[in-house]
């Protein structure tokens, strides 16, 4: 791991390169941006989740959950900026997990991800039978300000970016100090040996759970961003291959550093929409084939590039 | 002196199997008891039902007036009953630091939890060092503990089971795995380790000079009961003893292997 300060460096560092890139990036870019960083919250979540030894093929759930939740709660509760959507999809997300992680917390491999799995197709059921949810159409999303300002003035228009970009500061940075905590440490020796952790005198099962509800809160904010950037959400939020998707991101980027998920899903962003452009009939099988790539070339994702190098150099 | 460890009626079935067969033991405080039996005899079991890994079948445990009985390990540990394994419980992808300082980390985060810790006042990070230097550890300091050799990965597991304050420590076979000359080492470290804090020591092992060495009492195992209990000198003498767990033919009779 690298040190603390070295990584808030270097995200600071991305953070104001993304922010001052903004006004030159072309509006298709900015948007791409934006739904990789809204992804790579998601897959930040992984991170911490596979750093306990644990891979959710149901993240499509809290992503879904933080989607919904930013657009409901904008209409009843008659929230305007997006800001507090956002807040509120994480919220809304955390909540859930609090309540399914009592049943997920107790599972490990398989049967935790089938689980996962099963709970998110569930919202999806329901999100598809739910009329004034809008079934399978959904509904439209659209935050009136951005920290107070106008979407469409001059310095709004850049508004969801820049709230994306901050709170993907944030979360990495968060997520990068936690796990240097006690509390946080605890995550590889649960990965590595639960009777241990147990016979230290720690309930590992509360440990997961609370790592269910950080990995949630972290989706729930990019599911809120999704749709907020989107300007719309539907239930394919929380169908499989979103959560597939998620996962195709975490291992594509690898788990050794918080700000590999980012890396990862700009990367996947910027593949697809080449591949779509390009192959539009066969952009899977590039995508499938990239996928098989990493996992050859690179067992432990993209990052381990850096890593590796790092080595190299005496 | 007043008994710590009380176990009454202790048993456990595996379907047919009984390897714990009404267990009445009762262990002093301060007192370094040696568990002795072939393979099979139970004595990982009595370890493993005091400290909560096994559910018994029936039977009570009291630890220090406390029913303990059916209690998950970690709230036992909580309690200053401690173990460490036969088979190195270590955390393989951290450094030999790490692992204790994970322990430590658990401790601190609970220190209302536990009843006693190795932290004091101080940070984790600090007693870490401390433990790291007084078992020898220092050297593997940063090295993964899936590449430490046997001898200090088992050295590394009993040190980490003494990141929470020990009343009792149970020790699985400290010595299995450690070179025949390292084993007088190793139990010296150990018990010096904790020798200042009296802390109660139940140890299962094989080498009965090891055993004779250590202890002021054993227990002697054979097919989930007690044959033998009392001063090393008499238990080794005991006909059963000799019969089953030193595996010495008897007076008179056929070999027995």
């Amino acid at each position: 791991m690298t040190s603390p300060r070295r990584t808030v460096q270097g995200l600071a560092v991305t953070l104001l390169v993304v922010g001052v890139a903004a006004p030159f990036l072309p509006k298709w870019a900015g948007f791409l941006v934006t739904i990789a960083i809204a992804k790579a919250l998601v897959a930040l979540g992984l991170l911490l989740l596979m750093r306990t030894g644990l891979v959710s093929f149901g993240q499509g759930l809290y992503f879904a959950i933080g989607a919904y939740s930013a657009g409901v709660g904008a209409e009843t509760l008659k929230i305007t900026d997006a800001v507090p959507m956002v807040l509120l999809g994480a919220l809304a997300a955390g909540l859930v997990a609090a309540v399914v992680g009592v049943l997920l917390a107790r599972y490990r491999t398989i049967f935790f991800a089938m689980l996962s799995l099963a709970f998110s197709m569930i919202l999806y059921g329901l999100l598809v039978k739910s009329s004034a949810l809008g079934s399978t159409d959904g509904f439209n999303v659209a935050a009136r300000t951005v920290f107070g300002l106008d979407p469409a003035g001059p310095i709004g228009r850049f508004g969801i970016y820049g709230l994306a970009a901050l709170v993907a500061f944030l979360g990495a940075v968060g997520v990068d100090r936690y796990l240097r905590t006690h509390l946080g440490r605890l995550a590889p020796a649960i990965k590595d040996n639960e009777l241990r952790v147990e016979y230290m005198g720690a309930s590992v099962r509360n440990v997961v759970h609370l790592h269910l509800v950080i990995a949630a809160v972290l989706a729930g904010a990019g599911g809120a961003l999704t749709a907020l950037a989107v300007g719309h959400v539907d239930p394919e939020t929380a169908y499989w291959t979103t959560s597939g998707e998620f996962v195709f991101v975490a291992i594509l980027s690898g788990t050794s550093s918080v700000a590999a998920p980012f890396a990862g899903a700009l990367i996947l962003e910027l593949l697809r929409s080449f591949a779509y452009e390009h192959a539009p009939n066969t952009w899977q099988l590039v995508m499938g084939s990239v996928m098989l790539a990493v996992i050859l070339f690179l067992p432990e994702g993209l990052w381990s590039v850096f890593r590796r190098r790092r080595k190299a150099t005496p | 002196m007043s008994a710590i460890l009380q176990t009454t009626g202790l048993t456990r079935t595996f379907g047919a199997v009984t390897a714990a067969n009404a267990l009445d033991v009762s262990i002093e405080a301060g007192s370094v008891v040696g568990l002795i039996g072939g393979n099979g005899a139970g004595k990982t079991t009595f370890i493993n039902l005091v400290t909560g890994y096994l559910k018994p079948t029936s039977g009570k445990v009291h630890f220090d007036g406390l029913d303990i009985t059916g209690q998950p390990p970690r709230l036992i540990t909580r309690l200053g009953l401690c173990r460490s394994f036969q088979i190195p419980q270590v955390f393989d992808s951290l450094t030999a630091y790490e692992n204790l300082l994970v322990g430590l980390g658990i401790v601190s985060l609970g220190r209302k939890a536990f009843v006693g810790s190795a932290l004091g006042r101080q940070a984790p990070e600090a007693v870490a060092e401390e433990m790291l230097q007084r078992f020898r550890l220092g050297p593997y300091r940063d090295q993964l503990a899936s590449t430490l050799p046997e001898g200090v990965r088992k050295l590394l597991d009993i040190a980490m089971a003494l990141a929470v304050k020990p009343r009792i420590l149970l020790l699985d076979e400290p010595t299995s795995g450690v070179s025949a000359d390292e084993k007088f080492t190793l139990m010296d470290l150990v018990l010096e380790a904790i020798r200042a804090e009296g802390v109660t020591v139940l140890f299962v092992e094989h080498d009965m000079d090891v055993v004779r060495r250590y202890v002021q009492r054993i227990l002697a195992f054979y097919e989930g009961r007690i044959i033998a209990d009392g001063d090393p000198a008499e238990v080794m003498a005991h006909p059963d003893v000799r019969r089953y767990v030193v595996g010495e033919a008897p007076r008179g009779g056929e070999g027995s292997c």
